[in-house]
């Protein structure tokens, strides 16, 4: 029998959690038994090949690139889980949402004090996915089944909850695997 | 001395009590943790959070203002009541800015360890993002609003434990929030780094300065050991 697929994304995040994953440590090695990745950074596919069982995101969108991504692995993927609190509530990148766009890319290329940009533009090459006006949770876009919360998640929190999936079991957490930083 | 007691029933449990308790008091005595925000052991009952809601003879109470009766049926651990909490819980989440990753109370904080206690793993409601400030005019104190939930603890510590009048609410509704007691911010306040204020602040909106982080991951208040499991040891002893 095929093994069941898995694939992740890290939108608006900073790995720290697909770091969290490879902290699993030798259980990696049980998870390949269990699994075939899909498209992730953890394999370097760049595209889905078929049907997923779990789609694991990380990060929140921030840009219209992030909002395709994320629709894609709806698309795909039976199960998708908002991995970390940038998923889930924005985390970090959401500080700006309550700078205006505008204000926030003036600062960032122009004004700000350690800023050199002789060209006094904020880039807007057709090349760079536009920015949204602001972070959206990952569930505010596309329907998101499970929520596993931490900066990043501990590893046994996925291990855990990855496990459960696999083998048609409810995800119950106990008190210590559920965290928010 | 008043020996009289009354006994009244929580979850099925028979809890005798003194008829001057509130039900949170006499449940706290009895080793029956109900969760709690706004209630604080060394400050007079407020009622405000009303995550101490129970039903008291099938009807919503604050257990932490309403007083003990004889024979009264209270339900507190109840799927109902629980989601009610959850759900309180949930709206002081996204009604604020919580940032739990970078927080400086994180780990002993009682929103999120009632989160925790709770089981919540993310709100279920949207998230509003206000814009809100920071006073970080004080040399020893600061408040962040983006972290209040408005128990007035710093407000009602500052009247009845530090003798003093340094915050108060101003606004109503969604515009409710903290004031200092001086235009000129918390630094023209009498606030000072040895109230107790900062000290019975559930979240880290009120904070002494320079002490963040002491603490490391593992070890702080609520990394292991629920909130509550404090009152809920003394069933054992």
């Amino acid at each position: 029998m095929q093994k069941p697929k898995i694939a992740t994304a890290s939108l608006a995040g900073c790995f720290g959690c697909h770091m969290s994953l490879l902290d699993i440590d030798d259980r990696i090695l049980k998870l390949i038994d269990l699994v075939d990745f899909d498209k992730s950074p953890v394999d370097d596919i760049k595209e889905f090949t078929g049907r997923c069982l779990v789609g694991l995101i990380e990060g929140g969108c921030c840009n219209e690139e992030n909002v395709r991504v994320l629709q894609e692995f709806r698309k795909h993927c039976d199960i998708l889980i908002s991995v970390g609190d940038c998923a889930i509530d924005g985390g970090l990148p959401a500080l700006r949402n309550g700078i205006p766009l505008k204000e926030c890319l003036t600062e960032a290329y122009i004004t700000g004090p350690t800023v050199y940009n002789p060209s006094g533009k904020i880039p807007s090459d057709s090349e760079i996915p536009l920015l949204l006006d602001r972070i959206y949770p990952c569930h505010e876009v596309v329907k998101i089944d499970y929520y596993l919360p931490g900066c990043p998640p501990p590893a046994d929190t996925l291990w855990q909850a990855l496990t459960a999936l696999l083998s048609g079991k409810p995800i119950d957490l106990p008190y210590e695997l559920i965290k928010y930083d | 001395m008043n020996e009289k007691t009354v006994t009244f029933i929580v979850d099925g449990k028979e809890i005798k009590a003194r008829p001057e308790q509130t039900i949170m008091k006499a449940c706290d005595e009895a080793g029956v943790y109900i969760p709690r925000l706004c209630a604080f052991k060394d400050l007079s009952p407020f009622g405000s959070c009303r995550v101490c809601t129970v039903k008291v003879n099938g009807r919503p109470q604050a257990a932490c203002t309403q007083p003990v009766g004889e024979g009264i049926v209270v339900e507190s651990q109840t799927a109902e009541i629980q989601q009610i909490r959850r759900n309180i819980i949930d709206m002081l989440f996204v009604e604020g800015n919580h940032f739990c990753m970078f927080c400086e109370k994180s780990g002993n904080c009682e929103l999120q360890a009632m989160a925790y206690r709770l089981g919540i793993l993310a709100p279920k409601f949207p998230y509003m993002f206000p814009v809100r400030g920071v006073d970080a005019s004080h040399p020893d104190i600061f408040i962040d609003w983006n972290r209040c939930i408005l128990c007035a603890r710093c407000i009602r510590t500052s009247c009845e434990i530090d003798g003093k009048n340094a915050y108060g609410f101003i606004g109503r509704g969604p515009h409710k929030r903290v004031a200092t007691n001086s235009s000129a911010g918390l630094k023209g306040t009498d606030a000072d780094v040895s109230d107790k204020a900062p000290a019975n602040c559930p979240v880290g909106s009120l904070m002494y300065k320079r002490i963040g982080y002491a603490v490391p991951i593992g070890c702080r208040l609520y990394d292991k050991n629920p909130i509550g499991s404090d009152i809920e040891m003394k069933k054992t002893t």
